[in-house]
């Protein structure tokens, strides 16, 4: 074509800047998620140890290592020879230097460090005070040869720095579902949620159909008081609530927290459905009366079907916020294997071992994978939801 | 038992949804075949009972909401208010007065604080013991007869009045006691954290802004948006690990520190470094709530008339001078909604504090406060209290609220 500019250049400067901002936002925005995402499929121990941001490339660590014992040597060309490998078998990591532990120090180095873990490169060769040798090569193997048998019942220790290339692997993930009961906690968390999100749809919609289109007393006042509860905080309810399901026999149970969360849902949903329903146009409800239709016979032909769409937005957002939930589970549920939720386990997993990022990223992960998928899926009702379930101005 | 679990729950599902639906559909059945049209002999109706039946029948649809409104949030916020008057039990305590020869029997002293329910039980055991004392205890115990909520506190005793200590306010005394270090730090604290939803409304109008002028806007909006989809336990996780501190002088893990190390800084145990820790969690929920604002901005900002722009531009305005002139009061209730509405979820701000410090380190909040108490502290009278202060906070919102609802639908 005729223009052929670079696209950069044609820009304003101003237009740079928005570009340039909204590129550090998204980047501010998403990092740490996906540093936690990252480091979920990290080794523990390097995980433990680097960066995350160091993930992608090759990390050195030290560690120490112990040679064969006397039980080891073997005798070759008259020699002996305690041989072996640092590594595991199939181990990518590689040696960098080592020294340090039974190996004489390196005086020769300028800035040495106290362990000598850096006296030695590998494949280096080091003669012992006793005459014998210790090589140690990149893969791993090293060989202590001597001339005389050597006397070792532990075998000796020594430090090194290997190179660990990038690895990751779905092990955390492993580890978490066989150790921290996490997919019983998945599972308890599915079987809160999606009661605690049907049930009060269904309540909640007929309620917003006779608040739109039924007659009857008090139907104003009635609903700006559901307007009001709309912002009552829940810790308002806990205590008496408590009380109740202590006395009721609901504490600790699964019917408990559906109706509990329903409690907790139904201003919302009454508000977000009536707001929908009541916006039909009301010839459709004129003329199914006409035609003799009564009114459950017209909610349910004709207002659930026009209503899906709030409903998948209320749909979403309660299963979010049940999913999410933490506070209504801890009160109501307990911390119980059999009743404990994803949020309320990740919690104390937080509490008493804030160290084991292995076991938080990878839990955490799964946590969100549902939420996650339902909403980028359904993003489009979510957002009509929102836009709905804020109390407009005038 | 897992699978056991899932065939449970799937059971229940249907059970209870196949209840509301047999209520629904049960009730309106039941309502049409009781209240019939009386018919004549020939069978045509004589008179149409239509008008009883619809009367009715709004309150079969509406019955199930409002009785579970009444009693997960209107019963419950009524005892609350009620109990925030009690002991660590709720009981609503009067001090009665105290007969020498009931001393023993009854195992009570006069400062014994007694709630009504037992203080009924010994006044009745009283007059059966002492038959000869039933004319003084009568005259004694009439204020509390008359008041039978127990929140008198006048007494005779003999001719003489005791005056009961207003025990009633005690939980209000110990939350506004200047030495309750704690309560003052979670107000505080409270205070500080509508630093979040102004953060977020800003955040969020400038990226609604800015995202309109590209064409790839829409992905940048998601990006910001994905938040909001997890938890606030997920969100403490992801930025613990953001602030996370390894002990000085050895390799960060945590972004944070890594950043300050590689600036040259000293590296810090953020979650406990305080006052600035406050902040920290405070970026949390700045990070999770201005995608809401962004999306509620976005859809304000296209209502914005593009003539009204043009007519502006036209006049001479400036971008800037448009800007203020023009949009931010035509979009001026959605940023009042957007700002409400985080302000509400700040001042019930609790999974956040409780994962990430559980209100140590001078990082207290409210909601946080009232769970403690109740929990740990097992005292439901000041945890009662600090959540009516926490609804009374709300108040203005919620009056503000029904205004508005009530001239949208003058509007109607």
């Amino acid at each position: 074509m005729m223009n052929t500019q670079i696209p950069i250049l044609k820009m304003s400067v101003g237009a740079f800047l928005v570009r340039l901002a909204l590129i550090v936002l998204v980047i501010v925005w998403t990092v740490p998620t996906f540093g936690l995402f990252i480091s979920s499929f990290r080794d523990k121990d390097q995980l433990a140890v680097s960066g995350w941001w160091e993930a992608l490339g090759t990390v050195q660590s030290n560690s120490q290592a112990r040679t064969g014992a006397a039980t080891d040597m073997i005798e070759r060309d008259g020699q002996f020879v305690i041989a072996g490998n640092i590594f595991p078998e199939d181990s990518s990591e590689s040696v960098v230097s080592f020294g340090g532990g039974f190996l004489p120090a390196n005086d020769s180095l300028a800035d040495r460090d106290t362990t000598g873990i850096k006296d030695y490169s590998s494949g280096d060769t080091i003669e012992l005070a006793d005459g014998s040798t210790f090589t140690l090569n990149k893969d791993g193997s090293y060989e202590w040869v001597s001339d005389v048998a050597i006397e070792s019942e532990r075998g000796e220790r020594f430090f090194y720095v290997a190179e660990v290339p990038p690895s990751f692997s779905f092990q955390n993930y492993t580890n978490v579902f066989e150790n921290d009961n996490i997919d019983q906690a998945f599972i308890n968390t599915l079987t809160v949620t999606i009661p605690s999100t049907i049930i009060p749809i269904v309540i909640a919609a007929f309620a917003a159909y006779a608040f739109s289109w039924m007659e009857f007393r008090g139907r104003q006042v009635l609903f700006a008081f559901v307007v009001g509860l709309l912002v009552v905080p829940l810790q308002l309810a806990l205590i008496p609530l408590l009380r109740l399901y202590g006395s009721t026999g609901l504490l600790n149970t699964y019917p408990g927290i559906w109706l509990a969360h329903t409690g907790f849902g139904l201003p919302l949903a009454i508000y977000l459905l009536r707001n929908y329903i009541g916006g039909l146009p009301r010839e459709i409800i004129e003329s199914a009366k006409i035609d003799g239709a009564s009114h459950f016979s017209i909610f349910v032909q004709l207002i659930l079907p026009l209503s899906m769409p709030a409903l998948a937005s209320f749909a979403i957002f309660q299963f979010l916020w049940v999913w999410n939930d933490f506070l209504v589970a801890t009160v109501f549920l307990g911390t119980t294997p059999d009743n404990i939720v994803m949020t309320v386990s990740i919690k104390d997993m937080l509490g008493t071992r804030g160290d084991k990022w292995e076991v938080l990223t990878s839990a955490a992960f799964i946590s969100m994978f549902v939420p996650l998928v339902v909403f980028i899926s359904l993003q489009r009702y979510f957002v009509r939801g929102l836009l709905a379930g804020s109390v407009k101005g005038g | 038992m897992e699978l056991d679990q899932v065939i449970r729950g799937a059971l229940f599902i249907i059970v209870g949804v196949g209840a509301l639906v047999a209520y629904f559909w049960g009730s309106n059945f039941i309502l049409d075949r009781t209240i019939t049209d009386r018919l004549g002999p020939d069978g045509d109706p004589i008179e149409s009972r239509e008008k009883t039946r619809e009367s009715i029948r709004p309150w079969l649809f509406v019955g199930p909401a409002l009785l579970i409104l009444f009693v997960y949030l209107v019963f419950p916020a009524i005892q609350t208010f009620y109990l925030s008057f009690g002991d660590k039990q709720g009981n609503v305590n009067i001090t009665v007065p105290v007969y020498p020869e009931v001393v023993n029997d009854f195992n009570v002293n006069t400062t014994t604080p007694l709630n009504v329910d037992r203080i009924l039980v010994i006044r009745d055991a009283i007059v059966e013991d002492y038959p000869a004392m039933a004319d003084i205890v009568a005259e004694d115990f009439a204020g509390l007869a008359t008041n039978g909520d127990g929140i008198d506190y006048l007494f005779k005793v003999g001719g003489v009045e005791l005056e009961q200590d207003f025990v009633l306010l005690r939980n209000y005394e110990w939350a506004f006691n200047p030495d309750n270090d704690q309560f003052w730090e979670s107000v505080r604290n409270n205070l500080l954290w509508l630093l979040v939803p102004v953060m977020s409304t800003v955040f969020g109008l400038l990226i609604a802004i800015l995202a309109d002028n590209v064409r790839w806007g829409t992905i940048v909006k998601s990006f910001i948006f994905l938040p909001m989809a997890i938890s606030f336990i997920g969100a403490s996780v992801i930025w613990r690990f953001v602030y996370y501190y390894k002990g000085a002088d050895i390799p960060q893990i945590g972004l944070l520190n890594a950043i300050i190390v590689a600036l040259g800084g000293e590296p810090q145990p953020w979650i406990t470094f305080q006052p600035w820790n406050n902040f920290l969690l405070m970026i949390i929920l700045i990070w999770v709530q201005t995608g809401f604002a962004m999306v509620l901005m976005s859809a304000a900002l296209r209502g914005v008339p593009e003539e009204t722009k043009e007519a502006a531009r036209i006049d001479g305005a400036n971008e800037v001078r448009l800007f203020f002139n023009i949009i931010i009061p035509q979009i001026m209730s959605t940023i009042l909604v957007v700002l409400t509405t985080i302000t509400i979820t700040v001042l019930k701000v609790f999974d956040i504090v409780q994962a990430m410090t559980n209100g140590q380190s001078g990082t207290q909040v409210m909601a946080n406060l009232m769970f403690n108490e109740m929990f740990r502290g097992q005292d439901d009278g000041h945890s009662s209290v600090v959540s009516i202060i926490l609804m009374l906070a709300v108040v203005p919102i919620l009056v503000w609220n029904i205004r508005q609802f009530q001239k949208q639908e003058q509007g109607r």
